[in-house]
Order: structure tokens, then C-alpha cells, then sequence
């Protein structure tokens, strides 16, 4: 396996460690970034709103269908019995219809902007296939079969998705990933993939075709962004069935008060009672709850992450152990000289100027760290090499690198390796060279060994630098439940030492894709839910067993298709951020669910004693709001009924902040805010939009 | 004893009871009890049953419900034949069609209630054998289906939840048996009538008053009317009878004994699943609203009657009086009645149609919620579940985690069983109270015109769908109408819960456990409690809002202030 984030730049993929969900860096591509009442969404979510009152439509809603049907009797019964209280009911309770259809299209909306910007890069495009006996034709790229070979070259747009076959190009996926730095592919091995819609910048590539006509990469994306193949997650199945069953319940409870009311000698309007039943069912998160689940499908895309599935992001919320890959997650990624341990009796700075010496030709970034530690220290700077030199490179015989200058032979390497060296020419190894080089290793760094012709200098210790702020990231998962795995090829020395530098709970090393996968089925017979990031071949079945698998856009077709999320930017720590907006979807709609039903509360005491009005007078106890008259109460309370739900929009296309604490805390603090605040605030409210309708004079 | 003191006692008692019952029960349903093995086995023998062959949900339910229909057929054939049957020296006329419906139906759903007068309707045999075998059937039904739905919390990867038949049998020769034949025993000792003999006639030589005194086989039946929260006296007058309840003692031993099962029922389920404490955070909430709902009764209950007040009849020194016995007094009689409403029995010490409106809302409100403070054998366990998992299914969202429960994962399926488990009660009692209300076959046998009238049908209808019995009074319910619709409120209310519960059971059983972690949900915390305290009345209040506005509030408003 191979360090995901190879070849990038590592600040880069520090980006997200100390970023919470719901900040987005700017970045065209995909991810393009939106206010949230942006005019471009809006206006079309507006006539939306219209289109989407055909009940066909409305029936897929069991709580937004009932209110639809009562809207409808409203009319019914406005027409022959106008009042400005019968057309004031039918208005709001269309607005409510209105208002949620409005939530949902908002939601597609922003979906709909961004495949509208990944559609215009499917441009018809020609394509140079290969004939059989390797000649040329120009074919459209639409005409593409799978298994077709075609011929990209500096500024061609590949065609369709596919694998290099011959060849290695620089390739700009900006249109895609929103990354603008090229990126390398080339035949065989892991970074062989190539995406439809992609310009080829340099060189010239045979690419095999991988995917069918309107199954590319590009197709599914823009499918997915637009929420096409939306289908409801198990959890919103569940709460849908609640959500009926409150439904059913309420029915009773309205219909009957006819013949109670009767059997009082009163009676009771039909467009009061259609009016306490809208107000007690629960259409808040009911108009919501639609909107909730394709929001939060988009925050996934606003961070360049594709789930092929809402399933999946409800697992990411449910995932209790994290397997990270160390390289690019957990550390940096590249080793880093971290500190100068001379041997012998050679000084610590004659030991950081050989090591920079012979340091000055390896372009490695470890080569770099070590001319840069050098020149931190001791203030060694880079110095003209006037004399007679010869640069050394490494080869895989000597493992070693250095330079010949002036007569001076600087060599660094494998301990092994400079120690036989050494030997060869008769000089002799320091005492203390061998428990340096243990230490240096037990540690988790890397020793590499620095001799200047027969006498060994010292060791210099490269170390694999931990993220900053993972530790932190870590402690936050621990405190949500859920378990950290490091994956390293490293020895169980190395990996140990820097799993508990960073804090994971656990480490797997000398990790092969068994091993892996046997890791993965373990923790899953034990019920938990695993999630994962990969990126090769050999991943794929890996990324196929987790729960949540989360494949880089770097990585292979095989990797991309055996995972159900897809990171654009190849950033293996933002699965983290992944597992965080999982359960901030579900509990932005417990959080919403709660609030409704605790609105009835309030509902209730300005409906019952306006319905008894005339029957009861001495019900007019439980009027404790004081509302004006009694179609000003039923009225206030449909049209809190109703502006709740605008009011709730940002709310569910955000989703309710979340902060990383233990379940007690997050469930004590969910509860008194919607919970407590959703008996507290319709009581207000109503009371309010009494006092405007009773300004009004009307009622 | 004054009622505080009557209180201390009460906890003191029940806490060895909650943790030694409820052990016991565990050792019963786990098979580890054979002290009766010598009646055990030769019972399985004559059933043609191999006690360890285990049932999936479906046929324990069929099982079960088969089971039941075959009782409520004997019970019927019984009690319209019970004229040609011995031990019937009062020479009682068979039972009508209608009331012999609505009372077999009514004893095989653990609901006793009853539209007739036992001491004038019933033989000795209809009372032994058709009513006295369905209150330990009936219970031990009841405690069968709570521990079904424990085992499918308890067990992972199962696909069967018991054995119906050995469960009936278990719980009816080990629990309910022993029990009730000790006790029995002691209230033959404090005064309870037991005797296979006809009335007995006294002529009062001073008075020239000839009485006949109803006597029968009445302690026998006290018992288990109590201990298997069944709640069908022997008598019309229940528990307020002398024979029945004759004293402080009994009148303690009755709510003692009323409350032992459903009490130590959560000591087993915690026992079971793995977690004492699990069970006594579902105590906890249990408690708590009954303790809330004892306390606004018996407080109506010792302010004066506005009624008698209004009359200006009696200078009323004490509480409400009216309707209560002297030996047991204004707030122990609203503990008792309180006991046996919340607990489905039904039974009654003292009238609830003479209690203060508020303190009769008291009453109302514990049925309302579903009977499950601590509800029926058996019947109060698994309800409270129900409502439990759907605190849990709200909560677990809100913390952003697919919910569990005790290690379950609650999805569609789960939260589908429980919400019909959950609706059925209140859309039983709202359709039928309207119903009731609407017409003339349903007015016209009210005590009451207004509020108080509309308490009485309502009442009826939220007793027989929560099979919980007890009687407003002032409803002359033995009418066609009153037995079938009853009748069809009380198989709605016992089997329309009953077979959902049973079928989570076996959606549970099948499930694996997911291990618990700090981002778990956690259901034996004081947050929970609270969670569940709210859903419960939360959903409970606004089901029954409207209706409860119109009857007892109106009432209690139009008598001036609502406290």
C-alpha cells in the first residue's frame, strides 16, 4: 500500500484537522460554494414550491398529504361560507403546504446548481480511438464502448473514464476536484485511473475505456448532486413511520370533538377543526424532513465528498471504529529530520555539515529536512561548491547516498549499510553507535547513519511528523465513542511509538489487505460499524467490507467503485469530517421531530378553549395566553404553524450545530433547547400574532 | 395507620419484594425452578409438549391467541349454561348472550370488567371455574408476553422467543398458585368469607328485618383478583365490601399484593437483560408518575365535596367522604384506587364516581397513559417498552446515532410495532367514546347529563381498552350496546398490543448486540428517566387533551377554580 497523499502538498492535508464541519475553504469545482438564500437557488425553488402541490407529488409525504387534504375541505368550505376567518385559515394552510414544498425544493436546488456546473463540462467532446491496427479515427466520445482504447495528448479532454494503458501525462482534474494542481497518471499500478471531463496538460496517453455511455463517474455525480436516485435512509424510513403514526393518532382525536361537541349541545366548525388537526400533526419536521436529508447530502459535496448512498452518511453517523491510514492522516506523510545524534567522539555541528553535505543533492523532502535542520541549528546555509565534487546518488545496492569533495567521501544511510561501508575501509565503528541507532528506532523515527571516509560522525534522526492537532481530533472521537485505528506498514516499534504520540486507541501494523480485511469482519462480528479511507487496488475489498468506505479520487477505478463515498480531494483525514455531518443530519431531525411535537402543547391551549367557546365559557380558564377572540387563537396558531417552518429552513439546510461531546451531553443540551424551547416558543409566538391580528382589527 | 405511615410501609415491603419476586421469576422463566416439577411434567405430558422446544414469534402469538379465544368460548358456554350446573344454590338464571360475551371477553383479557352484579348473577361454579381460572390464566398470559418481549432484548441472533405453553404453565404453578393459596389463607384469618354455602337468612327478631346475606367462596378469589391485577370482585361492591375487605390489614395486604408483580417485573427484565439498573430506571418512571397522580387524587380527595358543600347539607370536617368507606378513610381509599387503576386491576374500595372531579381525573389520567405505573401483570412492563422505545428512537436521534436500545438497533420495523402498539389504546377509546356519545343507545344509560355524564362513557371506554376494569359508576352499562362495544374495546385494547409486542420480540431476538460506547444513548441514567417521563405525557396529554378538557376540567371549572 502505498501513503495516499503522496505528492501533495502536506500543509495541504492539514487543512480540514481543525476546521468543524460547516466551514468550507473556497474552491471552484464541484464544491461551489453557496449562501444560502443565494437569488440563483431561490427563484426557481419559489415557482418549485407550485409545481410540487400536485398530489402525486404530495403523497410520498403522509403528514404534508393530510394537511393538502385539508387545505382542499378548507376551500370547500370557504366558498359557500366566506369569512375572513374560513379564507384566512385556507390561506395559511396553503402557505404551510407552500412553505414545505418550498424547504424541499430549496434543498434540490442547491444539488441542482451543481450538476448544472458538472454538466456543462460533458461537452461533446471527439475522441481519437484506436483502430485495430493502430491507427487513428475520430469517433464522438458519446460513440465510445467500453474496452475502446483512445489517444490523449497535451490539451485533449479524456473522453470518458478510463485506465492508462501506455504512457504517463500530467492530468488537471481542477473540474472536478476544484484542486488546480496537476496531478500525475500513469500505466500500471495505483495511479493508473483516469476521469471523463479531465484535460490532459503534458505527454501523450493510451487510455483503455472502463465505463459505459451514461455510467461514467461524471453521470453518477451529477445523478447523486441532484439527488435523482435519492432514496429515503433507513433512519428517515423509520421516522417516517412515526411521523404516519402521530398522524393516525390525531385523526381520532380532531374528528371526534364533533360529536363531543354535539353531545355538549355545541358545535364546532368544520374549518376549526381542520385547523387543530394541521396544527397538532407534526408538519414541522414533516415539511422538513425531506429537506434534511438532501442538505445533508450536500454539505457532503460542499467538502468535494461523493456518497454514492444517503445509507452511507447515515452509517458515518453510526461508525464506532475509524481505521486511518498513517500516512497523510495521522502524520505528514514524509519523514523529517528531527535532530543531529553524534557518536563517537564527533561534535553534534561537525555532524549536521556532513549530513548537509551530503544531504545537498537529494531533492527527497527527507533530503530537504536535513539541509533545512542543518541550517536551523547551526546556522549552516547552503554553500557554493566551488571544488572538485561528485554527487553519490542512492542506489538500492549501496543504500547509501552522499558526495566526493575535495578528497572527502560524505556518505548517509541504512546503519547497515554505512557500517559495512566504514568496515571496507578500515575504520572502525564507535561503541555507542548501535545503542544510538536502537534508541532512534524504538523511538519511531528513522536513524540514518552519517560517515565522512572511515569515521562515522552520527546518526541522524528522521522522524515522522504527527499532524498537528490530530491528537486533539482524536481525543474529541474517543469522547463520542468512537475507537481510532492506526494502519501503518511500519514495524511495530515505529508503530506504536507514533500511535501514541497521536493518540489512537489502537494500531495495526505491518498491515497487509488481509490483515486489514480481518480486522474490518472482526470489529463488525463485534456489531460495531467500521469506517475506512483507501486508495488501491488491493484496498478494494477492504473498502467493500466497511461500512463506510471512503475511496480517493487518486486512487483506482476498482478502489472507487468498491467504496460507497468518494473524496475528491483525496484527503483521508476529512473521514472524520464525514463521520461528524452523518450525525449531524440525524440529529437535525430528532432535534426538529422533538420540536414539533412539543409545539402542540401551546397549540393546544389556544385551540381547545376557542373550539368550546360558546359551550363551554368556563374553559376560557385554559386560555393562559389571554388570546383575543377565538379565530384570532385558532388563526395565530395556523399561522405559527406555518411561518415555523420558514423559519426552521436554514436550520435544516444547515443542520443543528453540532459540537463533538459524550451522548449525555448532546442529548441534554438537544433536549433543552427543542425539547423545553419547543413547548416555551410557540407560546410566544402565538401570543404574538394574536396581538398583530388583534392590531389588524379584523378578528 | 395514617396514609403516610401506610406509604413507608408500602415501599419498605415492596422493595424486598421488587428484588426477591423478581429474582424468583427469573429462576421461574429460565427453567431453574422444579419445586413443582412432580405437577410440571406430567402437565407437559398430558399437552403433548417437549419443554424445551422453543416457539418463533408467530407461533407463540398464534398459540397465545388461540389459547384465548378457546377460554373466552368456555367462559361463554359457562356462563349461559350455569343454570344446569351444580354448585348453584341461589338457583341464578343463565347469563344473558351479550353480558356473557362482554364478561367471558372481559376475564380472558385480564380487564374484569363487569356489567353485572356477582352476588346476583353469578353461581358458584360460574364464579370458580368460568371467572376465578381466567384471572390466573389471564395474568399469567399477561407476565408470559413481558417475558417474551425481555428474552428478545436479552438474546441476539435468535429466531425464537419461548414457549408459550410452558411459559402459561411456569407462571401459573410457581408464581400465581403458591401465592395465592397462602394468602388466601390469611384472609380467612382476618375476616374474608370462604364457604360453598348458599345465602345465609337472618331474621332480626327486634326489627322484624329479614335480611339474606349473599355469602360464597370469596377469599379464594380476592386473591389472585388482586395479585393477578385483574380486579373482578366477588361482590358488585368490590373491595368496599366487608367480605371481601375486611379490614386495615387486608385493605394494605390488597394493594400489597397488587403492585408485587408488576413491580418486580422490572427487577426481572433488568435481571434478564443484563442490567439491574436498566430495570430500575423503568421503576423509576413508573414511580414517579404514579407517585404524581397519587398525589393529586388524594389531595382532591381530602378537600370537601363542592357538591355536598353546595347541597349545604353536612359540615364536612375532613375530605370527600361521599361514596367512601369509614374504615379505610379519604386518602388511603384514593391510594387504593389509585393502585388498581394504574395497575389495569380495577378493582375499587370506594366509589370513583363520588370522587372530587380532580381526584376522578386522577384516576382517568393513569389509564389514559396506557396503564403502565406500574400497569398490569405482565401487560404494564411491556407497554411501558413500547413508549420506551420510542423515547429512545427520538433520543437516539438527537444524539446522531442510529438508536438502541439495551444493544438493539431500533429501525423501521421496531419503531412500525411500537407506534401500533402505542395507538391502538387511544384511537380505541377516542372512536368508541365519540361513538358513545353520538348516540342514543350510548347516552341514554348515563347517571349524569354534561361534563360528568361524558366522564362516565369516556371513563368505561379508557377502562376496557387499557383492560384495566375498574368502573366510574353512574353508567348503567348493561346494555347490548355497552357489552359489545366493551367487548370489542377490551379484545382491541389486549390483542392489538399483544401480538405487536410479541412480533419486536422476535425482531429483537433476531438482532445482534451492538456494544455499547461512550456515543451510546444510555438508558439507565436519570436523563433517560426523564426522556421517557416526558414522552409518556407528552403523547399520553395531547391524545387526551380535548377529551379530558370536556369532562372532567369543564366539571371541576364550572365548580369554580381548576385547583
Amino acid at each position: 500500500m502505498r501513503g495516499p497523499a503522496e505528492g501533495r502538498n502536506p500543509e495541504g492535508s492539514d487543512l480540514l484537522v481543525d476546521t468543524p464541519p460547516g466551514d468550507h475553504s473556497t474552491r471552484s469545482g464541484v464544491a461551489t460554494q453557496r449562501g444560502l438564500f443565494d437569488p440563483e437557488i431561490v427563484g426557481p425553488a419559489l415557482s418549485g414550491a407550485v409545481r410540487k402541490l400536485d398530489p402525486r407529488v404530495q403523497v410520498r409525504n403522509p403528514v404534508m398529504f393530510v394537511v393538502l387534504i385539508g387545505t382542499v375541505v378548507t376551500l370547500v368550505e370557504a366558498i359557500p361560507h366566506p369569512s375572513i376567518f374560513t379564507w384566512g385559515v385556507f390561506i395559511w394552510l396553503l402557505l404551510t403546504v407552500l412553505f414545505a414544498n418550498f424547504a424541499e425544493a430549496m434543498a434540490e436546488g442547491r444539488g441542482k446548481a451543481q450538476a448544472d456546473s458538472l454538466r456543462r463540462m460533458r461537452t461533446e467532446t471527439d475522441a481519437r480511438r484506436l483502430g485495430a491496427g493502430g491507427a487513428e479515427e475520430m469517433v464522438p466520445a458519446a460513440e465510445l464502448a467500453k474496452g475502446d482504447c483512445v489517444v490523449c495528448e497535451a490539451g485533449d479532454v479524456i473522453p470518458s473514464d478510463g485506465e492508462i494503458i501506455e504512457g504517463v501525462a500530467s492530468v488537471d482534474e481542477s473540474a472536478i476536484t476544484g484542486e488546480s494542481a496537476p496531478v500525475i497518471r500513469e500505466s500500471g499500478g495505483d495511479r493508473s485511473a483516469v476521469t471523463g471531463g479531465t484535460t490532459v496538460l503534458s505527454d501523450r496517453i493510451v487510455v483503455r475505456i472502463t465505463a459505459e455511455q451514461g455510467h461514467t463517474f461524471l453521470d453518477r455525480m451529477i445523478g447523486l448532486v441532484e439527488g435523482a436516485s435519492r432514496q429515503k435512509t433507513p433512519n428517515e424510513i423509520a421516522l417516517t413511520i412515526l411521523l404516519a403514526a402521530l398522524t393516525i393518532i390525531f385523526l381520532p382525536v380532531v374528528v371526534v370533538l364533533e360529536p363531543f361537541a354535539h353531545y355538549a349541545n355545541g358545535s364546532v366548525q368544520v374549518v376549526s377543526l381542520i385547523a387543530l388537526l394541521v396544527a397538532l400533526i407534526p408538519t414541522t419536521i414533516g415539511a422538513l424532513l425531506s429537506a434534511i436529508g438532501i442538505a445533508g447530502m450536500d454539505r457532503l459535496v460542499q467538502r468535494n465528498v461523493l456518497a454514492m448512498s444517503g445509507r452511507a452518511v447515515e452509517a458515518a453517523g453510526d461508525v464506532s471504529t475509524l481505521l486511518l491510514d498513517k500516512t497523510g492522516t495521522i502524520t505528514l506523510g514524509n519523514r523529517m529530520a528531527a535532530a543531529f545524534l553524534p557518536v563517537g567522539g564527533a561534535s553534534e555541528e561537525s555532524l549536521a555539515d556532513a549530513a548537509q553535505l551530503a544531504s545537498l543533492a537529494d531533492e527527497t523532502p527527507e533530503g530537504r529536512s536535513v539541509v533545512v535542520l542543518a541550517k536551523e541549528r547551526f546556522d549552516i546555509r547552503a554553500r557554493d561548491l566551488s571544488g572538485d565534487y561528485d554527487f553519490v546518488p542512492f542506489s538500492a545496492q549501496t543504500r547509501m547516498s552522499g558526495l566526493d569533495i575535495d578528497g572527502r567521501r560524505i556518505r548517509k544511510g541504512a546503519a547497515e549499510a554505512v557500517r559495512r561501508w566504514v568496515r571496507e575501509q578500515g575504520g572502525t565503528v564507535p561503541a555507542n553507535l548501535a545503542e544510538v541507532v536502537e534508541r532512534t528506532a524504538k523511538a519511531g523515527s528513522t536513524p540514518l547513519v552519517v560517515a565522512d571516509g572511515p569515521n562515522v560522525l552520527g546518526v541522524i534522526e528522521l522522524k515522522d511528523v504527527v499532524k498537528s492537532g490530530i491528537a486533539e481530533r482524536f481525543q474529541q472521537l474517543r469522547a463520542i465513542g468512537i475507537r481510532t485505528v492506526m494502519i501503518t506498514g511500519d514495524n511495530p516499534l515505529t508503530a506504536a511509538a507514533i500511535a501514541s504520540e497521536a493518540g489512537v486507541d489502537d494500531y495495526l501494523a505491518e498491515a497487509t489487505p488481509e490483515a486489514k480485511m480481518a480486522l474490518i469482519k472482526e470489529e463488525q462480528e463485534g456489531g460495531k460499524l467500521v469506517a475506512m479511507t483507501g486508495d488501491g487496488t488491493n484496498d478494494a475489498p477492504a473498502l467493500a467490507q466497511a461500512d463506510v468506505g471512503v475511496a480517493m479520487n487518486t486512487g483506482t477505478m476498482a478502489a472507487k467503485e468498491a467504496g460507497n463515498m468518494v473524496d475528491l480531494d483525496s484527503n483521508p483525514t476529512k473521514l472524520i469530517d464525514i463521520v461528524e455531518i452523518g450525525k449531524q443530519l440525524l440529529i437535525t431531525r430528532g432535534a426538529l421531530t422533538t420540536f414539533s411535537i412539543a409545539n402542540d402543547v401551546a397549540k393546544y391551549f389556544a385551540i381547545i378553549p376557542a373550539l368550546f367557546a360558546a359551550t363551554y365559557p368556563q374553559l376560557g380558564t385554559l386560555n393562559i395566553m389571554r388570546l383575543h377572540s377565538p379565530h384570532s387563537a385558532i388563526l395565530s396558531a395556523v399561522i405559527f404553524n406555518a411561518l415555523v417552518i420558514v423559519a426552521l429552513i436554514p436550520l435544516a439546510l444547515r443542520g443543528v450545530r453540532y459540537r463533538p461531546s459524550g451522548a449525555a451531553a448532546i442529548l441534554r443540551r438537544n433536549v433543552l433547547i427543542y425539547g423545553v424551547g419547543g413547548i416555551i416558543v410557540p407560546f410566544i409566538g402565538i401570543k404574538a400574532i394574536d396581538l398583530i391580528l388583534t392590531a389588524t382589527g379584523l378578528y | 395507620m395514617g396514609f403516610f405511615l401506610t406509604i413507608v410501609v408500602m415501599v419498605a415491603v415492596l422493595a424486598l419484594v421488587w428484588r426477591y419476586l423478581g429474582s424468583y421469576m427469573v429462576s421461574v422463566y429460565e427453567g431453574r425452578v422444579r419445586w413443582l416439577g412432580f405437577v410440571e411434567r406430567p402437565l407437559y405430558r398430558v399437552m403433548g409438549l417437549d419443554p424445551e422446544a422453543e416457539q418463533s414469534w408467530r407461533r407463540y402469538a398464534t398459540a397465545l391467541v388461540v389459547f384465548s379465544m378457546v377460554a373466552i368460548l368456555l367462559t361463554y358456554v359457562l356462563l349461559r349454561l350455569q343454570a344446569h350446573l351444580p354448585l348453584n344454590p341461589q338457583h341464578q338464571a343463565a347469563v344473558g348472550p351479550a353480558l356473557s360475551f362482554n364478561t367471558a371477553v372481559s376475564f380472558v383479557t385480564n380487564t374484569n370488567w363487569q356489567n353485572y352484579s356477582g352476588e346476583s348473577t353469578m353461581s358458584y361454579l360460574s364464579q370458580m371455574v368460568a371467572l376465578a381460572v381466567q384471572n390466573f390464566l389471564s395474568a399469567s398470559v399477561g407476565i408470559a408476553v413481558a417475558i417474551a418481549l425481555i428474552r428478545g432484548f436479552a438474546r441476539r441472533g435468535s429466531s425464537t422467543i419461548g414457549n408459550f405453553w410452558v411459559d402459561l404453565v411456569r407462571g401459573t404453578i410457581y408464581i400465581l398458585l403458591p401465592v395465592s393459596f397462602v394468602f388466601a389463607l390469611i384472609f380467612v384469618s382476618q375476616g374474608a368469607v370462604q364457604t360453598l354455602s348458599g345465602v345465609a337468612n337472618i331474621h332480626n327478631h327486634l326489627t322484624g328485618v329479614h335480611q339474606a346475606i349473599p355469602r360464597g367462596p370469596i377469599a379464594s378469589q380476592e386473591v389472585i383478583k388482586q395479585f393477578g391485577t385483574n380486579g373482578g370482585g366477588f361482590f358488585n361492591a368490590n373491595s368496599a365490601h366487608p367480605f371481601e375487605n375486611p379490614n386495615g390489614i387486608t385493605n394494605l395486604l390488597e394493594i400489597l399484593l397488587i403492585l408485587a408483580i408488576p413491580v418486580a417485573l422490572t427487577y426481572t427484565f433488568g435481571k434478564m437483560v443484563g442490567s439491574v439498573r436498566q430495570g430500575v430506571a423503568v421503576l423509576t418512571v413508573m414511580t414517579i408518575l404514579f407517585g404524581g397522580w397519587l398525589g393529586i387524587t388524594a389531595a382532591a380527595e381530602h378537600s370537601p365535596n363542592p357538591a355536598v358543600a353546595a347541597a349545604g347539607m353536612v359540615h364536612q370536617s375532613s375530605g370527600n367522604t361521599v361514596g367512601k368507606e369509614t374504615r379505610f378513610g379519604d386518602t388511603t381509599s384514593a391510594l387504593f384506587n389509585v393502585t388498581s387503576t394504574q395497575t389495569s386491576t380495577g378493582s375499587v374500595n370506594s366509589s370513583a364516581d363520588s370522587y372530587n372531579a380532580l381526584g376522578g381525573m386522577g384516576l382517568l389520567a393513569g389509564m389514559m397513559q396506557g396503564d403502565i405505573t406500574p400497569g398490569g401483570v405482565g401487560s404494564g412492563l411491556y407497554t411501558i417498552l413500547l413508549s420506551a422505545i420510542i423515547a429512545v428512537f427520538i433520543g437516539g436521534l438527537m444524539i446522531g446515532r442510529t438508536p438502541e436500545y439495551l444493544g438493539k438497533k431500533i429501525q423501521a420495523r421496531e419503531v412500525k410495532l411500537a407506534a401500533l402498539g402505542v395507538l391502538v389504546m387511544p384511537v380505541t377509546v377516542l372512536v368508541l367514546t365519540g361513538i358513545g356519545v353520538a348516540v342514543h343507545a350510548g347516552t341514554s344509560v348515563t347517571g349524569n347529563n354534561g361534563p360528568h355524564g361524558f366522564s362516565e362513557i369516556l371513563y368505561a371506554f379508557t377502562s376496557q381498552a387499557n383492560n384495566n376494569g375498574s368502573a366510574f359508576a353512574g353508567l348503567s352499562s348493561n346494555t347490548p350496546f355497552y357489552n359489545i362495544l366493551g367487548g370489542v374495546a377490551m379484545l382491541l385494547g389486549r390483542f392489538f398490543i399483544i401480538i405487536p409486542v410479541l412480533a419486536l420480540a422476535g425482531s429483537l431476538a433476531g438482532k445482534q448486540l451492538v456494544p455499547s460506547s461512550a456515543g451510546t444513548f444510555r438508558t439507565d441514567t436519570p436523563l433517560f428517566v426523564g426522556l421517557l417521563i416526558g414522552v409518556i405525557l407528552i403523547v399520553g396529554g395531547l391524545t387526551f387533551f380535548p377529551a379530558l378538557s370536556l369532562g372532567p376540567v369543564v366539571e371541576q371549572l364550572s365548580h369554580g377554580k381548576l385547583y
